[in-house]
């Protein structure tokens, strides 16, 4: 379960909203480099976990440690400077900009927040619209995008961010199979770069083609963690899933 | 560069106006269309930017003219350092606005600043020591400054530069990075948020620069119609208009409600003289609909589609 060099490391994580108890002490790890799969049935806690990981909620108990330092009381824009960055389930692109602009918010904000004047922001918001397939589409406003380039340019502007760990929540949902392939090969593809990246998906074929490590959600507690083979296996996960 | 040799040459002409324009009435109705041009500006810092609209520009308004009043009962504060008082309470007003919008958005933020405004008013209403309900009448000046002979000429170039310095601020913050971070939070808060834009930060400053423009704007009334009354300075008018003219000049550029407030502006001024001041009430509200249902983006948009033919802002 531990990690000898983890990158995050979630102690005893709890929420709730009012009396509901959307996660119950998780802790788990996750290593340097490493593709995580999170998986578990609608209402299990995924998104509400990633929501805490990434600052858009606060935790009430329990400690997350990323690369060593204590983040669960930051506010999400520092989180993403450290070098969290995530897409979200529903694309929310920034509707009035185009394609390449909606890159150029977080290499402003975040790649540079140093110094904000960028030498050349453009040229290196192309460079990642290129690495995803998006570069001609740079100059298209991005609310008229379709949902595979939207759920492409989530991923590219989570990437302008310049993240150590990227979140992707379902980037892949709604997807037709071809489309589904093209994104885990940009997901491969950043991981061979080095970036941790966890990922939420209900395609249960993409999450075990991608991850090393899946961990089982199920009503806000770990019913299972470990290679896919055994999570697929484990007789609560199919319980979980199928109801059995 | 050319923006800087606009803003001058407007500063200069505003400077120069009484040797050519001796009609008192053009300085009255011009220092109207000046305000408007601040209000709207800065309404559209906080609203057009970043999406919070805000209802209650009378509040801020109001809170630059009395805080100007006050100082000047109370030491003669010269016109320059009430402006300046002025910009500085609203300025804080606008910050506090601004922590509103930590719990806040959409409807609920507007209504909230309606109710600001509301309070304000009856603050000011039962205080005794500027006039409360029944107002205070202000003396101008004695001394006339510079080389003026109209304290109302001199008042249109103080609100000239005022106006210059807001559409100057306005553009710088458009055209840079905090211009983009606010266009960020418009769009989507929460996905700014996780770019890296301390979505706090940005709408405090936004909401607080916002709020010392409207003030500096209210700073003068007091002395421009040399009486004050709550009604009046805290009237709902400023904040339709304050809000009316970005939409209809173009939220989206420093210049929409630039565009917006000369033209609403300008109209209200003829309409009042021509036909009554009531009616001119009337014109806001069927422009105001007329552009927020045929053309949403102003007339930037319409200039953008039709003039340069894209559709991309």
């Amino acid at each position: 379960m531990s990690q000898p060099d983890a990158l995050l490391k979630i102690g005893s994580l709890s929420k709730h909203f009012g009396g509901f108890t959307a996660l119950d002490q998780v802790s788990v790890d996750v290593g340097r480099g490493e593709r995580f799969g999170l998986i578990g049935p609608n209402g299990s806690g995924k998104t509400t976990l990633i929501n805490c990981i990434s600052g858009a909620l606060q935790n009430d108990q329990g400690s997350i440690l990323f690369d060593g330092a204590e983040i669960s009381r930051m506010p999400a824009y520092k989180r993403t400077r450290l070098g969290i960055a995530r897409s979200f389930q529903i694309p929310r692109p920034f509707g009035s900009m185009s394609v390449l602009e909606n890159l150029i918010v977080p290499l402003e904000y975040v790649a540079h927040s140093g110094s904000l004047h960028l030498s050349d922001p453009r040229g290196e918001a192309m460079e990642i619209l290129k690495g995803m397939g998006l570069a001609d589409k740079a100059d298209t406003l991005s609310s008229s995008l379709s949902q595979v380039e939207l759920r492409k340019m989530e991923l590219a502007r989570a990437m302008a961010a310049r993240p150590r760990l990227l979140i992707s929540d379902e980037a892949m949902a709604g997807l037709s199979s071809n489309e589904v392939s093209e994104v885990l090969e940009i997901l491969f593809k950043l991981n061979a770069s080095g970036i941790t990246i966890i990922m939420i998906e209900h395609i249960m074929q993409a999450v075990m083609k991608f991850s090393q490590r899946i961990l089982c959600l199920d009503a806000g507690r770990i019913i299972c963690e470990g290679s896919p083979e055994k999570v697929v296996a484990n007789p609560d996960v199919q319980r979980a899933y199928l109801g059995a | 560069m050319k923006f800087l040799f606009g803003a001058l040459a407007l500063i200069g002409l505003a400077a120069a106006a009484p040797l050519f324009v001796r009609l008192e009435y053009f300085y009255f109705a011009g220092f109207v269309v000046l305000q408007f041009i601040v209000l709207a500006t800065a309404w559209n810092i906080l609203g057009g930017f970043a999406g919070y609209v805000n209802f209650g520009t009378g509040a801020f308004f109001a809170v630059g003219a009395y805080s100007a009043v006050a100082l000047y009962k109370a030491v003669q504060l010269p016109l320059g350092l009430q402006i300046l008082a002025g910009a500085a309470t609203a300025g804080l007003l606008g910050f506090l606005v601004g922590l509103l919008t930590l719990r806040l958005r959409g409807i609920f933020f507007s209504i909230a600043t309606i109710a600001i405004t509301i309070i304000l008013e009856t603050v000011v209403m039962n205080w005794h020591y500027v006039g409360g309900a029944k107002g205070l009448p202000i003396l101008r000046p004695t001394e006339m400054p510079l080389y003026f002979t109209n304290y109302t000429q001199w008042l249109f170039l103080v609100m000239t530069v005022i106006a210059v310095l807001a559409v100057a601020t306005a553009r710088y913050i458009q055209t840079g990075w905090i211009g983009r971070g606010l266009r960020a939070i418009r769009d989507n808060e929460g996905a700014a948020e996780c770019s890296g834009v301390p979505t706090l930060k940005l709408k405090l400053a936004a909401a607080t620069i916002s709020g010392a423009l409207m003030g500096a704007a209210g700073a003068p009334f007091a002395q421009y119609l040399s009486f004050i009354e709550p009604s009046s300075a805290f009237s709902l008018n400023y904040a339709v208009n304050a809000l009316a003219m970005p939409i209809i000049g173009g939220t989206a550029h420093w210049i929409g409600p630039v565009i917006g407030a000369i033209l609403l502006g300008t109209v209200q001024q003829v309409v009042t003289v021509t036909i009554s001041s009531e009616m001119n009430v009337l014109v806001v509200g069927v422009m105001l609909v007329v552009f927020v249902v045929g053309a949403p983006e102003g007339i930037l948009g319409l200039w953008n589609r039709y003039v340069l033919k894209k559709s991309v802002p």
